[in-house]
């Protein structure tokens, strides 16, 4: 016998997931206890590096990791039992798998010799999660559990980020075998992109300083990759128009002068119409998605050049033609872009440029700035979160829910910094919200965490109000309660005539009362001379959770609009405010 | 503009594997013609042979979410260069059909041989591209068949273009 072998130690196949967690410095795994799951909940007792965060309901636990990630960049951890522990599960997996968060997901499977058997709680873990993971692994020896471990966690947070899934049978959580987490992994299938191409970001570099009518246009990527400063270097080097994504937003400073808003379906005007009409598109970890360019036909037929920049290929000409593709991770290709223009000192035209930003900024005066029709006798949504930015100061974790909430949120709160704005953009998760603010309150003690949210969207995570209570986590729950599903209803008014289908919220409960059974602190709010008062009093309640139910406009719709099946230029302006002619392209 | 493209994967040979390539044409709506697959000559290894078709974009996009599993070695189209494919055949007809001098000529052209006889049928074997076995096919007239089972193609680039890790 070696030596390296009378060292080792022998664990079971429970003990060495959970070592395999300390060893990848996971603070915070969240779960929920199940049969299958029952030798690795023992490990886990018999430690205490790793913290088990208890929820209410495995869907929650998958969102908790994932706030915990979007919020940290670190790797979000869960860990529930087979069945129904997994299916449950899946809603949040297919969350993170759309967001590209990494994620490692353990899951106890029945015995292996009673797979197939339609054993209890038995369900294929595999088959069930294939298509929203990255990969995924069903342990078959004790012997692997280490090295797919490392694997499961190399994968998860390298390359395009996604959540991967280790299922354990459990007859192999309790088998014994030497514990050994020092050998290096190589996947020979796998080798996530480092720098790009540099002829190609040569050739991207030549069509920018030839542009007329540059534009900026970010994503998620660049939160994903760090790059954040790079791209702010590189926008504020060429002076650019910028946009971000719903899943960008923070990447890029919006109180800058040079960011015009999000882009597409409930984008500003200004982004709308200079993605439409640019000459030269630089997208940067952006996928050109169906909310982001509207109608792709009628996108198309603008002629302009594209410079992508992806670290994932199959993201490059997937929805529209692309002209100069750079592959590779964002943070080291930005650098790259940053080097070559400088030790080049190539500028782009100043005088077009002016003519341009002369464009852009008559479309942003048309488009008012997000303006709407105030009240003093009802509040009005986007109000409330106008306030939440001023009381907050601009620099709380805000995670939203889905619908016209989340819209505003969007639209409202300038974001400055990246990993502050987390929201499920990809799969549109109800739910997503307050168990997401959950993980970014663990990972961000002290910080303050707000979760803008609905009457409708609350209602699919509320028990987790009680695990809020268990840990002491000290959320501002801002619902904007307007006793409707609000987008539902705004397109029903549109694109329905008015015909509210199933789309209103009949029977709510006293959200205050059941805030306050849950040991928390509860608000209702009907007055607009109330919101900030009130939300000053919740904010400066730093250690309870307050939950602001605000009795807002139901006939408040979000605007602008692209509606669905239209083109970017083909945007609507909120009809109630006035909106000055400009000259268009 | 749809085109016939024949790709060639080598992936781990573990199970699953299939699976993964086979969710992945359901899930984003591509075709497949065909597909045939089995271990290397390295066991480690299995080769997979996608016969598909689609526009330019859609191939495109075919093989780069190929290469984006993880369980998937190395992808090449086979049909951005010269290659082979062939696929295998096997026909049963009754024995009178056999008899026939229409089947012994079909046979004689498309090279078959007979691997099987019984009193009342008679199995026949043929190996060539899908365009010529369809023609077969055609030659025999589909009413004169009991069977037929193919196996897809297989592919192999021609020269000194290789798939090999």
């Amino acid at each position: 016998m070696g030596l390296t072998e009378e060292l080792a130690e022998e664990l079971s196949g429970a003990e060495i997931a959970v070592r395999c967690l300390q060893e990848e410095g996971v603070e915070y795994i969240f779960g929920y206890p199940g049969g299958a799951a029952l030798h690795i909940y023992d490990a886990l007792f018999r430690q205490d590096k790793v913290k088990h965060i208890l929820v209410r309901h495995e869907q929650a636990a998958v969102h908790a990791a994932d706030g915990y990630s979007r919020s940290s960049e670190k790797v979000g951890a869960v860990l529930v039992t087979s069945g129904p522990g997994i299916t449950n599960a899946v809603t949040g997996i297919a969350t993170a798998y759309m967001d590209s968060i990494p994620m490692v997901i353990i899951s106890g499977q029945v015995p292996s010799t009673m797979i197939g058997e339609d054993a209890f709680q038995e369900v294929d873990a595999i088959g069930i999660t294939r298509p929203c993971v990255k990969h995924n692994f069903l342990i078959k020896d004790v012997k692997d559990i280490a090295p797919t471990m490392k694997k499961a966690f190399y994968l998860a947070r390298s390359g395009r980020p996604g959540p991967v899934l280790v299922d354990i049978p459990k007859d192999i959580s309790f088998q014994k075998t030497t514990y050994n987490y020092a050998d290096p992994i190589h996947i020979r299938s796998y080798n996530p992109p480092g720098e790009g191409d540099i002829n190609q970001i040569r050739k991207a570099i030549q069509l920018l300083m030839t542009a007329k009518r540059p534009m900026m246009y970010s994503g998620g990527g660049v939160i994903l990759s760090g790059a954040s400063a790079e791209l702010t270097e590189l926008a504020h080097l060429l002076g650019f128009p910028i946009t971000n994504t719903l899943m960008g937003l923070g990447a890029y400073p919006a109180t800058d002068k040079q960011f015009v808003g999000m882009p597409g379906m409930h984008g500003t005007y200004e982004a709308c119409m200079a993605m439409q009409h640019c000459d030269v598109l630089i997208a940067i970890g952006a996928r050109f998605d169906d909310r982001v360019v509207g109608k792709v036909e009628h996108f198309n037929q603008v002629p302009r050049k594209i410079i992508h920049l992806d670290i994932d290929p199959s993201s490059i000409a997937k929805r529209v033609k692309v002209d100069v593709p750079v592959v590779g991770d964002l943070k080291l290709v930005l650098k790259q872009f940053l080097a070559e223009l400088r030790s080049t000192q190539q500028k782009p035209d100043a005088a077009e440029l002016a003519v341009w930003w002369k464009q852009v900024n008559d479309w942003r005066f048309k488009g008012g700035g997000l303006k709407y029709n105030n009240s003093t006798e009802i509040i009005k949504p986007q109000y409330v979160i106008e306030k939440l930015y001023e009381v907050t100061g601009g620099d709380a974790f805000v995670t939203s829910d889905v619908g016209q909430h989340q819209m505003w949120a969007a639209q409202y709160y300038k974001f400055t910094k990246p990993r502050r704005w987390l929201n499920s953009g990809g799969l549109g998760t109800m739910g997503f919200g307050l168990p997401a603010a959950m993980g970014a309150q663990f990972i961000n003690p002290g910080a303050t965490v707000a979760c803008v949210t609905g009457e409708g969207s609350i209602q699919m995570n509320i028990q987790e109000l009680s695990t809020c209570k268990q840990y002491h986590l000290p959320i501002k729950v801002v619902s904007l309660n307007n006793r409707y599903l609000g987008m539902v209803r705004q397109w029903q008014e549109i694109f329905h005539g008015n015909r509210y289908s199933e789309s209103y919220m009949d029977a709510l409960p006293d959200f205050v009362k059941l805030t306050e059974s849950y040991g928390h602190i509860g608000m209702r709010i009907d007055k607009p001379s109330d919101v900030e008062p009130a939300l000053r009093e919740a904010f400066a309640r730093k250690n309870d959770l307050v939950f602001m139910d605000f009795r807002t406009d139901p006939t408040e719709n979000v605007y602008p609009m692209v509606p669905g099946g239209k083109g970017l230029s083909e945007v609507i302006l909120d009809p109630k405010m006035p909106h000055p002619e400009v000259e268009d392209l | 503009m749809k085109h016939r493209h024949i790709i060639s994967l080598l992936m781990e040979n573990e199970a699953g594997t299939l699976s993964r390539v086979a969710g992945l044409f359901s899930a984003r709506g591509y075709n497949i013609e065909s597909l045939s697959v089995a271990p290397t000559e390295d066991p480690t290894l299995s080769r997979m042979t996608i016969v598909t078709n689609g526009s330019d974009a859609v191939i495109e996009q075919i093989n780069k979410q190929l290469n984006k599993l993880i369980d998937v070695v190395a992808v090449m189209d086979l049909s951005d260069g010269e290659h082979l494919e062939r696929e295998l055949m096997l026909v049963k007809v009754s024995a009178a059909v056999a008899a026939s001098e229409a089947f012994k000529r079909a046979m004689a052209v498309f090279q078959g041989r007979f691997i099987d006889t019984s009193n009342s049928t008679c199995t026949v074997e043929l190996t060539d591209t899908c365009v010529k076995l369809d023609e077969f096919l055609q030659a025999v007239g589909r009413d004169q068949i009991l069977e037929t089972v193919r196996t897809g193609a297989s592919g192999i680039a021609r020269g000194e273009r290789i798939l090999k890790l």
